[in-house]
């Protein structure tokens, strides 16, 4: 059996990001998470006005995904065969609240599409999907931290019924008080780049970095 | 190989997969007109759980009252589904994973707030509360990925016991109807001002449901008439995120993977219990889906017309009436279809009819692009 390793990863948080542990983007004038998504994603070059569009969580996960898979070749893998696992905390909670916030009063009711549609975690599975035309499987789990061993299994487990040829996995986390990502690229050795296994060990090691 | 040991639903049409099956065969409509400020302001019609029905019940069980509507939803549900069999909940070898899109969304509502902590509404709290409830020794696992979380987590757990990290999994899934998802529905302008009529000319949007289900999956079956897992999968549209692929290919590529893991025939299907929302966008893929797959000809329904959409538990719930349907060898009308409304012939059920049943197709889409499908089959001993 092929073994599945970690090929890049992805932190975003304390309005600084970093590519496979190395700070590459770092935003010390906005202290908001809504403008340092902004200035990230000019900083990266993203050409994408959907972006906007998106609530923060989302762009968060987008932004993330963004980074790693700007680094990442993705030959011979079919679209059918990239899957998106992730996983949060929060579930969506501080959109929730938006969404909430404009329902609680019948003399200022004003409910939106294009709030409520945020209000699914897996949503950014869809945003990422669009963008790169994965069409895998997908799963969005919440626990209330970082589960890496299960997450790392279950991807595993994808590899191993051959349903996924290459897999992002992440946790990707937004509360009324911080924001943190975390997403990494699954994929078979390739023997020519260093890879290092995908463990839950490792996933954590990498996650609890910064 | 994993079976199918015992199930529950809970819903506007009774508290147990017995009183829900009767009513499907009798063609009951769970959704009524709910005229009440608490949810919308204007009247809607929706499938909801009969709040003194539902605390008679669980006072049998439980006298506390610091449970949530949902929670006493899934406590129920589970607690009948375990009682049918002899899988040990608290055994390490049990797993419980729950299927939901907004848990505990109603303690949002201004009235509801401080009479829970504050992290009752997040999920992994959900999962605790029912996990603690049972001294179940595990974590719970919390999977919330729109209308398809109860078929994937179907698929989870069975995947889960064939790789051997569980011996048996308790499979619920539950959502309340809130004001929170009445209003963002509303907002969509997806509701149907009537009950939802799946792939009929005059659908015109969805009804939503409230309700609650569970299925017990074990490596171990002693059912002369054992049902077993086959396969499913799960794909993304990668088109768009609050509307279905017109050309069903995420839909589509859920069935293949589905059918390929079962290593079964298309020919072999029996029957497909659909999504069938009854929007106009989403019958239309699935019919298309269907004829893609090559399944034109296998009669299909869907049990929104009766318990509306109950989003989380839709995957569960739909997936316990296919079962039901296999073991009494029956395939139930599709309720609200009367003048056939997609573009693909595909063979809606009228009436209910006896029919050998043996392996069936269960389908799911939603939000975010989200598809998935599982094949169960009859194993004879």
């Amino acid at each position: 059996m092929k073994q599945v390793g970690i090929k890049r990863y992805c932190h975003v948080k304390n309005n600084k990001v970093y590519l496979d542990g190395a700070l590459i983007f770092e935003d010390v004038q906005n202290d908001t998470m809504k403008s340092f998504l902004k200035s990230a994603y000019r900083n990266f070059k993203i050409k994408y006005p959907k972006f906007f569009k998106m609530d923060e969580i989302s762009k968060l996960g987008f932004l993330a995904a963004e980074v790693v898979l700007q680094n990442i070749q993705k030959n011979n893998i079919r679209e059918s065969e990239i899957g998106i696992v992730l996983a949060n905390s929060q579930s969506t909670l501080v959109t929730d609240k938006v969404h909430q916030e404009s329902i609680n009063d019948l003399n200022n009711y004003y409910p939106s599409p294009s709030v409520f549609v945020y209000t699914l975690p897996n949503i950014m599975i869809g945003e990422i999907s669009i963008k790169h035309k994965f069409r895998g499987e997908n799963a969005f789990y919440i626990f209330e931290h970082f589960n890496t061993e299960f997450v790392s299994d279950f991807i595993d487990m994808l590899f191993t019924d051959g349903k996924v040829k290459a897999c992002l996995g992440g946790w990707i986390d937004q509360s009324e008080k911080d924001y943190e990502a975390f997403v990494y690229w699954v994929e078979h050795y390739d023997n020519k780049v260093f890879c290092p296994e995908h463990t839950g060990a490792l996933v954590r090691k990498l996650y609890e970095k910064f | 190989m994993v079976y199918f040991l015992s199930d529950n639903i809970i819903s506007s049409l009774g508290f147990s997969t017995n009183e829900n099956f009767q009513a499907l065969l009798a063609g009951q409509i769970g959704i009524r007109n709910i005229d009440d400020k608490k949810y919308y302001p204007d009247p809607f019609p929706a499938s909801i759980v009969d709040t003194d029905l539902l605390d008679q019940n669980f006072n049998l069980t439980e006298t506390s009252a610091n449970y949530t509507r949902l929670e006493k939803m899934l406590i129920l549900s589970i607690d009948d589904a375990l009682k049918k069999t002899d899988v040990d909940v608290q055994s390490k070898r049990t797993g419980i994973i729950i299927s939901t899109t907004k848990g505990n969304i109603d303690l949002l509502e201004p009235q509801h707030q401080n009479k829970f902590d504050k992290n009752r509404v997040l999920l992994w709290r959900l999962g605790e509360i029912i996990g603690n409830y049972f001294n179940n020794p595990n974590q719970t696992i919390v999977l919330s990925n729109a209308c398809i979380s109860g078929v994937l987590a179907l698929n989870i757990a069975a995947t889960l016991i064939k790789k051997g990290s569980f011996d048996n999994m308790i499979v619920t899934g539950g959502d309340i109807v809130s004001s929170f998802v009445v209003s963002g529905f509303m907002s969509f302008l997806s509701l149907s001002p009537k009950p939802c009529k799946p792939f009929d000319l005059e659908r015109d949007g969805l009804s939503l449901g409230e309700g609650a289900g569970t299925i017990i999956l074990g490596n171990q079956s002693q059912d002369p008439n054992k049902i077993a897992v086959m396969g499913g999968g799960s794909a993304n549209d990668a088109n768009h995120i609050s509307g279905p692929s017109r050309t069903g290919e995420g839909s589509f590529i859920a069935i293949k993977k589905a059918i390929s893991e079962s290593r079964i025939e298309p020919t072999s299907i029996d029957y497909i219990s659909a999504h069938g929302t009854a929007t106009d966008y989403n019958d239309e893929m699935e019919s298309i889906a269907i004829s893609r797959a090559g399944l034109e000809e296998v009669p299909v329904n869907s049990f929104k017309g009766n318990w509306g959409h109950t989003l989380g538990a839709a995957g569960i719930i739909e997936t316990v009436a296919m079962l039901q349907e296999m073991r009494e060898n029956i395939l139930i009308q599709s309720a609200g279809y009367s003048q056939h409304g997609v573009s693909k012939e595909i063979n809606v059920i009228r009436e209910n009819t006896k029919a050998d049943l043996n392996v069936c197709l269960k389908m799911a889409s939603g939000f975010g692009g989200s598809n998935a499908s599982l094949i169960a089959k009859k194993i004879k001993s």
